[in-house]
């Protein structure tokens, strides 16, 4: 019984019922608890993972919707380039205050990379508005975003 | 966080040290009588450890909730221990106040509190290795030298580590903490310098790290509902319902006791009437809860509502007040003779502290005893609720501080800790309880709304010589609601000769509490935006009449209440060069506001560059902060992380956030109607510490309140409307408003 479910480039079986929500079935049966629970109705990025590369609100996507996809969480982006890229820019800028949607921040900032390896400004506003810091460090998030684009970072 | 004193006592140093696995540990206490209650000594403490391969451990005594102290409190220690920071590793401290003091995140009083002390542990520490080298190499103290965790004597040409050196030096004579001698600060090496967070690695990667992210063996998740109307009992609930839940364990519906007396949040706060559903997945549990079908009993408070309280506010205005809190002078009399006046209403409204994290909290109850994780910002209140709610001795309950996501004061309260404390006794099994964003939201302790009714005069000389403040607030009695009071000392109480600030209050049956920056939060976006309006009347420039008003006065009256004009004279002129203030050509719909304000020791003065579009919204482009926080910024990094967030903060309350009460309960129930300022509305925020000889102050809050009426003044640059009420309504913006 069950479901397969692939995260991280590792296989595991989670024993929950179809509509729990992958954030879920991540956090309490899987033990994967870097995606982070806020709103839980696709409001605030805070459990931001990836499907096949693809940006998705972990608490809106229930485990019977996932079939083969694979899962990517803040604990295996950095296996990737542009998520290492993307995570030793947060470092360098010391982006976080209390850190809880960071990493929902840095896999909405790898998906845009990933598939726009320069992003405007415009560009990070669309792709990131999604994700809420509610300390606000959204002027270092942008800065980060360019120095892991390799663009000029401004002041 | 009620407001921030700064007492500087003489302490006394109390030095233990001991060998800890082959290296030196040492603790450090000082007793600071004059800064205990009642006569009893606090102590306050911090540790210190040295591994023999090098590695030097320090732990930050403070619970963390991204203000940076858990980087900035170790960096004062490493810094006087002369070691390099990469050889330090920081650990954070469990809630511990007979060994660390007070353990608090709140009033921006970390870095005030601790600077002295915490570089007097690492001076300690480092004036022991000297000592142990000297003994071992047989030269004196004053040849040896130390550097990035070594001593040398350059006559010899010996050099030793301080992992070589702990063992010898966990033995040494703890010196006399009048021997001690502090660093220079030209010579600060990691003082000053931009650091990341000690936690940066952990973040990036996802470790777990937050409260919500403890896991225990064996344990169970749960869900905690209480009534939409504060206090209300459980009339009935169908447990079997919810039982029969695939996955959920157990039911029941929690009784508590009478609260405790004195809690900070009033006879609101504490454990409170509700039904546990417990199961072995947090999902599993809300499944089961949505079963219960709960019935609320009646309760007083169920008629309260928003709309009602501004009336009631419009009528307590319109009668003599209550009470006077302050009187200079004869506002009457002096109001008669001024050249120009201005009367006007302002108001603000409940806010949320909206942590990102929700509240939550894991507790084992094992043998008698208590073993709590918890993300508090005050983790010894939660043990004395704890252990006065659930009748055990505070001695039994341990308490291990995870760090907060976000704190902004909510944590200050520990009502979460004492239902997870409750839930995982009556479980018989380890409990992480975890709240519903719709919990965390409908059960805050909320910042009070407030009504101000603003009478104002300006003579023909335009000198502000009368101010009377009627303020509306909420209360009992001569009994003000958490956080619902203002300081009769709040400016510009003292620089106007005929000043009175009269108050009335209305009974409230929703908590309260302090959120960053209590009461500054509030009464800057009035003060300030009452002072443009009176620069208007008096046809002077923003700046220019607010330093008049200032006048050349250095510091007025005595601490703890001091206030140093020259100071906030200096971030003003700051702020208005780095603006260009009155020197830059604005396009049509653009506007520059300004606004000072003092609190938690720290004076600021921010500009605001705003737009005002046909449709009355409103972008904020970019806001310059000039800042005086004394002499030296531990962590410059945080510090500008801190001033950054707490711009946009502010700009976020102001331009959305709202509870609204109704029937006695909040409308508002997650980020859809409670709406946060996101990415694409972050202006640019430049800022600037002005390094003044006065000890350095916290940065966790003060840079908030001036933004608010900051961008309100920016707005009547911009389109010509008054902001009198938050938060800001575009509607209220547009031309068509405008003609109305
Ligand atoms: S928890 Fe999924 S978007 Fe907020
Ligand atoms: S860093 Fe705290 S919510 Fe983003």
């Amino acid at each position: 019984m069950g479901y397969r479910l692939i995260i991280n480039g590792k296989s595991y079986d989670a024993d929950v019922d179809g509509e729990m929500p992958l954030l879920w079935a991540m956090r309490d049966a899987l033990g994967i608890v870097g995606p982070k629970y806020g709103c839980g109705i696709g409001y605030c990025g805070a459990c931001t993972v990836h499907m096949d590369g693809v940006s998705v609100r972990s608490c809106q996507v229930p485990v019977s919707a996932i079939g083969p996809a694979r899962i990517t969480t803040i604990e295996g982006v950095g296996a990737g380039d542009v998520g290492r890229r993307v995570q030793a820019a947060w470092s360098a800028l010391d982006v976080a205050q209390c850190g809880y949607c960071q990493a929902g921040q840095i896999m909405s900032a790898t998906a845009l990379i990933a598939a726009n390896p320069k992003p405007s400004d415009a560009d990070i506003d669309a792709a990131m508005a999604g994700n809420l810091c509610r300390c606000a460090t959204y002027v270092r998030i942008r800065a980060a975003i360019k120095l892991a684009s390799g663009q000029p970072q401004e002041a | 966080m009620s407001r921030t004193r700064l007492e500087n006592p003489s302490r006394r140093g109390v030095i233990k040290a001991g060998a800890a696995a082959g290296g030196l540990a040492l603790s450090f206490s000082t007793l600071a009588s004059a800064h205990a209650k009642g006569g009893r000594d606090q102590a306050l403490s911090a540790y210190v450890r040295i591994a023999p391969d090098g590695i030097v451990t320090i732990v930050a005594k403070n619970p963390e909730i991204g203000q940076g102290v858990m980087t900035s409190l170790p960096m004062m220690i490493a810094e006087e221990l002369d070691v390099d920071w990469s050889q330090v590793r920081v650990e954070q401290a469990d809630n511990n106040p007979a060994v660390f003091g007070r353990q608090v995140a709140g009033g921006s009083t970390s870095t005030p509190l601790n600077w002295e002390d915490l570089r007097r542990v690492g001076a300690t520490a480092r004036a022991m290795l000297l000592d142990a080298a000297s003994q071992t190499w047989g030269t004196p103290v004053g040849e040896c030298a130390t550097a990035s965790g070594a001593v040398s004597h350059a006559a010899s040409g010996r050099k030793a580590t301080y992992g070589q050196l702990c063992a010898k030096a966990a033995t040494c004579v703890i010196p006399d903490p009048k021997s001690l001698r502090l660093k220079d600060p030209a010579d600060y090496r990691i003082i000053g310098q931009p650091i990341a967070q000690a936690d940066t690695p952990k973040i990036v990667t996802g470790k777990p790290l937050f409260g919500i992210d403890v896991r225990l063996p064996g344990m169970l998740y749960a869900t905690y509902e209480k009534a939409p109307v504060f206090a209300a009992k459980v009339a009935a609930a169908d447990l079997a319902a919810a039982r029969s839940v695939k996955g959920v364990r157990k039911a029941f519906i929690v009784e508590p006791p009478p609260p405790m007396a004195g809690g900070l949040g009033g006879p609101l706060s504490g454990l409170l009437p509700g039904v546990a559903v417990v199961a072995d997945s947090w999902w599993s549990a809300k499944k089961g809860r949505e079963q219960l079908n709960i019935r609320w009993a009646e309760h007083p408070t169920a008629t309260q509502t928003s709309a009602d309280f501004d009336v009631r506010a419009a009528a307590l205005a319109a009668s003599p007040p209550e009470r006077n809190l302050r009187k200079d002078g004869d506002f009457t009399a002096a109001l008669k003779t001024a050249s120009a006046k201005v009367e006007a209403s302002y108001a603000y409204p409940f806010i949320s502290h909206a942590t990102l994290e929700p509240q939550n909290c894991t507790a084992r109850f094992t043998g008698g005893k208590l073993e709590i994780w918890a993300p508090t910002q005050m983790p010894e209140m939660g043990r004395q609720l704890v252990a006065s709610t659930l009748g055990l001795k505070p001695d039994d309950i341990t308490i291990h501080m995870t760090r907060c996501g976000g704190g902004f004061g909510r944590r200050l309260m520990n009502d979460y800790m004492v239902e997870a404390a409750w839930i995982a006794r009556a479980s018989g099994a380890p409990v992480k309880l975890l709240w519903s964003r719709e919990d965390d939201l409908r059960h805050d302790f909320y910042r009070p709304a407030g009504y101000h009714f603003l009478q104002g005069g300006v003579d023909p000389s335009g000198r502000l010589i009368a101010w009377r403040d009627h303020f509306v607030t909420f209360g009992q009695g001569e009994q003000f609601a958490s956080s619902a009071q203002m300081n009769p000392l709040e400016f510009p109480a003292r620089f106007v000769p005929n000043y009175a600030l009269d108050v009335s209050l209305i009974p409230l049956g929703v908590p309260t509490g302090p959120l960053r920056a209590p009461g500054s939060n509030a009464i800057a976006f009035v003060v300030q935006s009452f002072i443009d309006e009176l620069a208007l009347a008096a046809s002077a420039d923003p700046i220019e009449f607010r330093l008049k008003l200032l006048g050349d006065h250095g510091l007025v009256g005595e601490a703890p209440g001091a206030y140093h004009a020259g100071r906030m004279r200096g971030v003003l002129k700051a702020a208005a060069e780095m603006s260009g203030w009155g020197k830059t050509a604005l396009a049509h719909g653009m506007g520059m506001g300004v606004a000072f304000h003092f609190s938690h020791q720290g004076y600021f003065a921010e500009v605001v560059l705003a737009s005002v579009s046909d449709q009355g919204e409103v972008k904020v482009h970019k806001v310059w902060v000039a800042a005086d926080v004394g002499r030296q910024i531990v962590n410059p990094s945080g510090a500008l992380n801190q001033v950054q967030g707490s711009v946009i903060d502010g700009i976020s309350e102001a331009l959305g956030q709202k509870i609204t009460i109704e029937a006695g309960r909040v409308v508002e129930s997650n980020f859809n109607d409670y709406p946060l300022l996101r990415m694409p509305d972050a202006p640019k925020v430049e800022v600037k510490f002005l390094k003044t000889d006065f000890p350095p102050t916290g940065l966790g809050e003060p840079a908030l309140p001036p933004v608010v009426p900051a961008l309100a003044n920016a707005i009547f640059a911009a389109c010509g409307v008054r902001v009198r009420s938050l938060p800001i309504d575009p509607a209220a913006l547009k031309p068509t408003a405008k003609a109305a």
